[in-house]
């Protein structure tokens, strides 16, 4: 019997605890909204979205009663919800397309794409046209391009990735002709990929690859139009194949949205950029 | 509070959980089948099947949504895993009924429930790291439908190894007592007696360890290569429909985003209906006990 009871009592204590966290949890939005609590929600590309996650870190400190919020979903999504109302800023990591216009853009670092090959590969470089071959299928062995025997394997970027959309306005490409073997999601999982392969090409973020290379991962970094990729070239707006990472708003910021965005280009957070191996503006 | 009221209000709680319970699943379907109307309606299930490749678009006039490399992805990983998995987990389930001592058995059990317990995650990067350059070595480009199939072998093994050993531990005792005073072998005791008996149990086994296949996502991300296409070989990449779901979400805007909840449909009816047949497995088990 007594037994029976506990069991009883226990149930009733995991019952209740479900309800107290319940609670807990819609309770918490609400002690935000109130009292002065401002907040600033970030929505967009998976890129900026580490960096954004870290300056907010950092802007929170100096401003106690503001809080950053940033959510992911591809910089498509970002300007969609700053059109829609849905956030205060939306992250974009490429250039505004025309269509675009009707945003203020504010420029806060900029990110280099470059061609890795596994570090056993004797291609030194590739022409444009060459990657093209490869990446539309026409070449299909390294000896096409001048290499040595062996089969090329495309490491290509999902749908809908910035970088793959970079890469294919650069290389004047349509996403649906590209032939590849591999889709991968990002730069780390497309480096694992191209080290464990020493037939495979794929393009990465510079930062990520810099950082890989560096660390003894074997792969090596292709020069683009003969411009060797490096954070230097990024920054100095040389390297070809590079992007801006925008901050976008749908009218003129004002109040702590317009600090924030300053905070955010300013050399304060120049350290923070570089950590996540982007390019500071100079 | 007397005796009778307390039992009351128990039955009550315990009726307004499972009620609780009951209705969530209810919730996923109604969510499922609402998110995904989009894509019913303005894609249309012709060309789910009937366009010439997968590259959705927000706007379903631009996109081409044809779902069936990816199927075709899914049920092959799926259907591969559990060729591998099944005949292994099944005999290391006899293994140790049967022919190992006890104190071995206990040790090996304690092994697999430790596999259960790794991470899928995990599994894929070792696959990513290790696996993948070993069948890139083989045969280019390496990420495929065959590291698929072993990543996936692999995880679901110990679901198929325990769930088999329970089945076969259920067996009455009398079956083997009766086998052993017939002076049966081991081997005739094993496949005329034990696996028959066990059947149903064993049949629930490998269609639950299906289902975990199926809606495994991560490790087959990493590891599958994720093109869009009919794999030709073992050596070709594939493209499931949860690594659909996982890479495309963040970036998938209207009928793109209700295609991607027409393939968490098309995976929860799938699901669905291998429960279905566990469930009609182990009924026709217990009319033939009673």
């Amino acid at each position: 019997m007594s037994q029976q009871l506990m069991k009883f009592h226990l149930l009733l204590a995991v019952l209740l605890l479900w309800l107290v966290a319940g609670c807990g949890l819609s309770g918490s939005g609400q002690s935000d909204s109130d009292a002065e609590t401002t907040r600033i929600t970030l929505t967009g590309s998976s890129t900026i979205a580490p960096l954004a996650n870290e300056i907010g870190k950092r802007f929170e400190a100096q401003h106690p009663h503001v809080r950053v919020d940033v959510q992911t979903g591809g910089s498509s999504r970002g300007v969609a919800d700053v059109r829609r109302g849905l956030a205060s800023i939306g992250m974009v990591s490429r250039e505004l397309a025309e269509r675009e216009s009707d945003l203020q853009n504010f420029t806060i670092a900029r990110d280099g794409v470059c061609l890795i090959v596994h570090e056993s590969n004797p291609i030194e470089s590739l022409t444009d046209e060459q990657v093209v071959a490869i990446y539309s299928g026409q070449a299909d062995n390294w000896q096409d391009v001048g290499g040595s025997d062996a089969a090329i394997t495309v490491v290509n970027k999902a749908e809908g990735r910035s970088t793959l959309e970079l890469f294919c306005s650069y290389f004047k490409l349509d996403s649906k002709t590209i032939q590849a073997d591999v889709v991968i999601g990002d730069n780390e999982q497309g480096i694992k990929t191209v080290a464990g392969n020493p037939g495979s090409i794929g393009y990465v973020s510079i930062g990520s690859a810099e950082f890989n290379r560096e660390h003894g991962v074997p792969i090596k970094l292709l020069p683009i139009a003969g411009i060797a990729p490096s954070q230097a070239r990024v920054a100095d707006g040389s390297f070809p194949l590079a992007r801006p990472l925008n901050l976008v708003t749908r009218e003129t910021p004002t109040g702590v949205v317009q600090q924030f965005i300053e905070f955010a280009q300013s050399a304060e957070v120049h350290d923070l950029v570089e950590e996540l191996s982007f390019v500071p503006l100079q | 509070m007397s005796p009778s009221s307390k039992d009351r209000l128990l039955t009550t709680l315990l009726q307004a959980l499972a009620a609780v319970v009951g209705l969530l699943v209810l919730l996923i379907f109604a969510f499922l089948i609402r998110e995904s109307t989009p894509a019913m309606t303005q894609v249309g299930l012709s060309r789910f099947v009937a366009d010439e490749s997968w590259h959705p678009s927000a706007d379903a006039a631009h996109g081409s949504f044809n779902l069936l490399p990816i199927l075709a992805g899914t049920l092959l990983t799926s259907a591969g895993a559990i060729l591998v998995a099944a005949p292994l987990g099944i005999f290391s389930a006899v293994f140790c009924q049967l022919y190992a001592p006890p104190s071995l058995g206990w040790l090996y059990r304690r092994m697999i429930e430790l596999m259960a317990g790794v991470p899928s995650v995990v599994y894929g990067l070792w696959g990513l790291v290790v696996l993948v350059p070993w069948i890139a070595a083989l045969h280019p480009p390496g990420p495929s439908l065959l590291a698929g199939i072993m990543i996936l072998a692999l995880m679901i093994l110990p679901t198929v190894a325990l769930l088999a050993d329970a089945a076969l531990a259920s067996v009455p005792r009398e079956y083997l007592q009766g086998a052993a005073a017939l002076g049966l072998s081991r081997n005739t005791t094993t496949c005329q007696i034990l696996l028959p008996a066990a059947r149903s149990g064993l049949v629930t086994a490998v269609i639950l360890a299906l289902v975990r296949a199926i809606g495994e996502t991560m490790a087959v991300l990493m590891v599958c290569g994720n093109v869009v296409r009919m794999p030709a070989s073992l050596f070709d990449p594939v493209r499931t429909l949860t690594s659909t779901i996982a890479l495309e979400m963040g970036y998938a805007r209207d009928d793109h985003r209700a295609a991607l909840f027409a393939c968490g449909l098309v995976l929860l009816v799938a699901v669905a209906v291998l429960i279905v047949f566990a469930e009609l497995f182990s009924r026709r088990k217990t009319h033939a006990a009673a």
